[in-house]
């Protein structure tokens, strides 16, 4: 059915909350791609089945929903039951049937199943008092996990497309008045003020078309806020579109998500469909004259599409390769059309603000950076998964706090932000507070929002090695200093990670390091030192510890380390299973040896190994 | 007509010029590698950066490409800009040594040594056949492959193109390939139907030194090598 006025839409909603409110109890089953690899679609048939099975279904008093992500991936498959607010991790298909006769029948809690907190040892029941999710301000995320993505009548009973029925009694000037007050500024990494752009935007002339653009191609290994959005919240990365396209006169959408998606491209589309039968996207939108409409593009998943004017090649169906600014997107676009191109959370953030008021969204957060950012947090810490707090929050909050600090003995190091082109912030930074300047002023980088927590089993030289053999990989390759000078700084770091580098080629790497950022034209390349660079900022003795000792302080680098056994070993034969070399040798019960000229260094014995036996200089 | 000032002199030049163009008007020199006239401007070598703006705000970008805006304060001989281009050519040489554009370049900038593991490359992927081919000879027959250090030029899925037309105008305007597109392994050339341009020294037995237009003549020297 079509909707022809705000007046249908209310009444559209006004449908769902009934059909809704005779719905007793919910039970939501995360369906996030975390949890749907560890076997949430399973646990929800199983549900399903049960509670068909005992006939409560026909009763309209209980019903499954697969939901969106609800960032505590590392405890998937999460259940949570509506409206008792409980919450269990690690569900089983086996333990389902238990599951629905004590808790959703008699209301009795399977503690086992419970989240338990690591500090005080007690058993958490509700959903929001687990500290992962108390220390957090969801209002991005507030929703995902809480509807069923695949339903855009869900999305109206939480208060969707409100927002955008509030925008069109507004004039497009007090929208973008309204996003400027509220200070918003670019998810995607460089944080421009959104408000300026839609501006720039709604000054380009009219009539020849003008494009909106949702970048969802998010390429940093790790980072998975935007694919969160996208799997559960579809329909406010539509929503925040079609109040952008109202405000700057936009035509036409498009929504870039990566290939390698394909929960994220299957609700979108879902959406879509849905939000154009009821003619929320189209012409005339809800009687109003306004017409947009949405599109989808699939990307083949290069992280230099990310880059906006790469991005704009690939969506043109070109070579996805940066070209120079000015002009910029704004004043020649797609097909040299007027573009603007936000980040995913970006517009999701834009219901919330049209919503709520410029004034509220910017108490949230600090003074230049309102709002929140959603981080995929993961390594060494207890908690990992999506978390979204309030910009200006120091690390130590995000590290020890939400992420409930180290797992083992080993003390946390540092802090990886921004992605493979973001740099490492030592311990005795995390102080700092999390906003766009203090980022870039320590040598960091907010990139999309990856923070990878490091201990003291993490070698820097290594680290730095590592990130840039995947921007050598993901280089375009179109600037000479940006390809070659990766690939020589991976071949410098290669070298001194193996103990073969010199003070010489240390100092090269600095130099290289310095003239490939100033002298490329996107920002990959410009942000392609940074894991370089902070690494020699803040670990400069790591690096000479590999060159004049030959010594790797983590014992990380193969060629500088070997395995030996202590007298902490019982003889319990457990590393001799594991090892593929046969290089290690024994009596049970007795002091085992390694043979060091067999032995790889995989450090398969040192995990299996239950008495820190094992160690490695 | 837009007003700024390069190395301080102040300048005016219509809309749309590049501040490559602007500077060599003006009689300033800038090196370039990926630039021709009659191409359009790419920025792949960046041997043509130049400093613009001030403060902490100062940037380098590549001359070639970004067009003059009013008022900005452009700076083609910086520290800044002469520590770049010493580098870009310090890794140039560390890839491509054999190349007489880049020997010639290095040595006017005074580089004489690089510090990287020495490679032997044939390509630099500047560009300038692809464009050539596409834009001059309207040919399309080459493109640009795969990306960060796989990234390579050749014609789609290695086959021999069908609309080569054999012109050899790629060949022409390489400053660094000479050696591969001339030299008799079709395997090793760019479009695999380089050996139009093979020279007359390889066809016949008997060679006169008169025919060779290659100077120096990279097969001539091979050939001599082999018959000793
Ligand atoms: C190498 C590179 C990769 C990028 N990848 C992404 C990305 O995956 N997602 C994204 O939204 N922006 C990415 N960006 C930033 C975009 O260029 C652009 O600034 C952003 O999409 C603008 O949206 P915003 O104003 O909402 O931040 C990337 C930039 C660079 C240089
Ligand atoms: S000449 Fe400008 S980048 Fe090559």
């Amino acid at each position: 059915m079509r909707l022809s006025n705000v007046q249908d839409l209310e009444k559209q909603r006004q449908e769902a909350n009934k059909a809704k409110a005779g719905i007793k109890k919910t039970i939501l089953v995360c369906a996030g791609t975390g949890c749907l690899a560890s076997g949430a679609a399973e646990v929800a048939e199983a549900f399903r089945k049960e509670i068909k099975d005992r006939g409560i279904d026909m009763k309209v008093e209980l019903t499954v929903k697969t939901t969106g992500c609800h960032g505590f991936c590392e405890r998937g498959p999460i259940v949570t039951f509506l409206p008792s607010g409980i919450l269990y991790q690690h569900v089983s298909p086996e333990e389902v049937q238990e599951i629905v006769e004590k808790t959703v029948i008699s209301g009795k809690i399977i503690k086992e199943l419970l989240y338990r907190d690591p500090k005080t040892k007690k058993y958490i029941e509700q959903y929001s008092e687990i500290p992962f999710y108390a220390l957090q301000t969801r209002i991005v995320l507030q929703n995902s996990g809480q509807i069923d993505p695949a339903s855009i009548d869900d999305y109206l009973t939480v208060g969707g497309f409100s927002a955008l029925a509030k925008s069109l009694s507004m004039q497009p000037e007090q929208i973008i008045q309204e996003v400027e007050n509220s200070g918003l500024k670019g998810r995607g990494g460089a944080g421009f003020p959104t408000g300026l752009k839609w501006k720039a935007l709604a000054n380009q002339p009219n009539g020849r078309g003008k494009f909106l653009v949702c970048n969802g191609d998010e390429g940093d290994p790790g980072a998975y806020m935007d694919r969160s959005v996208l799997e559960g919240i579809p329909h406010s990365v539509i929503e925040g579109m079609l109040i952008g396209a109202y405000a700057t006169g936009a035509t036409e959408g498009i929504i870039y998500v990566r290939n390698e998606y394909p929960l994220a491209v299957k609700h979108l589309n879902i959406a879509l469909q849905q939000a154009r039968e009821l003619g929320l996207l189209g012409e005339n939108i809800l009687g109003t004259g306004f017409s947009f409409d949405i599109n989808l593009v699939k990307g083949a998943g290069a992280f230099v599409c990310g880059e906006e004017t790469a991005l704009i090649r690939s969506i043109e169906g070109k070579i996805p390769e940066p070209r120079q600014r000015p002009p910029f997107p704004v004043q020649k676009g797609i097909n040299a059309k007027p573009t603007v191109i936000n980040n995913v959370e970006t517009w999701a953030n834009i219901p919330i603000i049209i919503e709520g008021g410029a004034k509220a969204f910017a108490k949230i957060g600090t003074k230049n950076n309102s709002g929140t950012k959603i981080f995929s947090l993961v390594g060494k810490i207890r908690n990992t998964g999506l978390v979204e707090v309030p910009m200006g929050i120091t690390i130590k909050e995000i590290v020890d706090d939400i992420g409930g600090g180290p797992v083992g003995k080993a003390k946390i190091k540092a802090v990886q932000t921004g992605g493979p082109s973001g740099g490492c912030i030592p311990a005795e930074r995390f102080d700092l507070p999390i906003d766009y300047d203090s980022l870039t002023e320590a040598g960091s980088i907010m990139g999309s929002g990856g923070m990878i927590v490091m201990d003291e089993n993490t070698c820097m030289v290594d680290i730095a090695k590592y990130f840039m053999n995947f921007l050598k990989d993901e280089s375009c390759g179109k600037c000479f200093t940006c390809r070659k000078g990766t690939q020589r700084m991976y071949e410098i770091l290669d070298d001194i990670s193996k103990g073969k580098g010199t003070l010489e080629q240390l100092d090269l790497l600095e130099q290289l390091a310095h003239v490939v950022k100033d002298t490329t034209m996107c920002g990959l390349g410009q942000t392609a030192p940074n894991p370089v660079l902070s690494t020699l900022r803040y670990f400069h003795n790591e690096y000479i510890q590999h060159i004049e000792k030959k010594h790797c302080q983590a014992g990380v680098c193969k060629e500088l380390i070997t395995y030996s056994i202590n007298e902490n070993c019982t003889g319990c034969q457990a590393c001799v299973k594991v090892c593929t070399q046969d290089a290690i040798t024994g009596q049970k019960k007795q002091r085992h040896v390694i043979d060091t000229t067999k032995c790889i260094k995989c450090g398969a014995c040192r995990s299996a190994c239950k008495f820190e036996a094992i160690e490695v200089v | 007509m837009v007003n700024l000032t390069i190395n301080g002199l102040n300048v005016s030049v219509e809309e749309g010029t590049t501040l490559l163009e602007a500077a060599k008007f003006w009689g300033i020199p800038i090196p370039t590698l990926c630039h021709l006239d009659g191409l359009s401007p790419y920025g792949a070598c960046r041997l043509c950066v130049v400093e613009i703006g001030e403060g902490p705000k100062a940037s380098l970008v590549s001359s070639c490409t970004y067009p003059a805006e009013e008022g900005l304060k452009v700076r083609t001989a910086s520290s800044r800009v002469i520590r770049a281009r010493r580098m870009i050519l310090e890794l140039l040489l560390a890839s491509c040594p054999q190349s007489k554009t880049i020997q010639d370049l290095a040595a006017a900038h005074g580089v004489c040594q690089q510090r990287f593991k020495q490679e032997y490359e044939d390509c630099i992927l500047c560009g300038l056949c692809v464009r050539m081919c596409e834009e001059q000879m309207m040919a399309k027959a080459i493109g640009f492959r795969s990306r960060g250090e796989n990234r390579s030029i050749g014609t789609p899925f290695d086959i021999k193109s069908d609309v080569c037309r054999l012109c050899g105008a790629c060949m022409y305007v390489c400053p660094a390939c000479q050696l591969r597109c001339t030299f008799n392994e079709p395997e090793k050339t760019i479009c695999g139907s380089g050996q139009n341009l093979r020279p007359p020294c390889l066809e016949k037995e008997q060679f006169d030194d008169m025919m060779c237009y290659m100077d120096p003549c990279v097969a001539c020297e091979i050939q001599k090598q082999n018959k000793q």
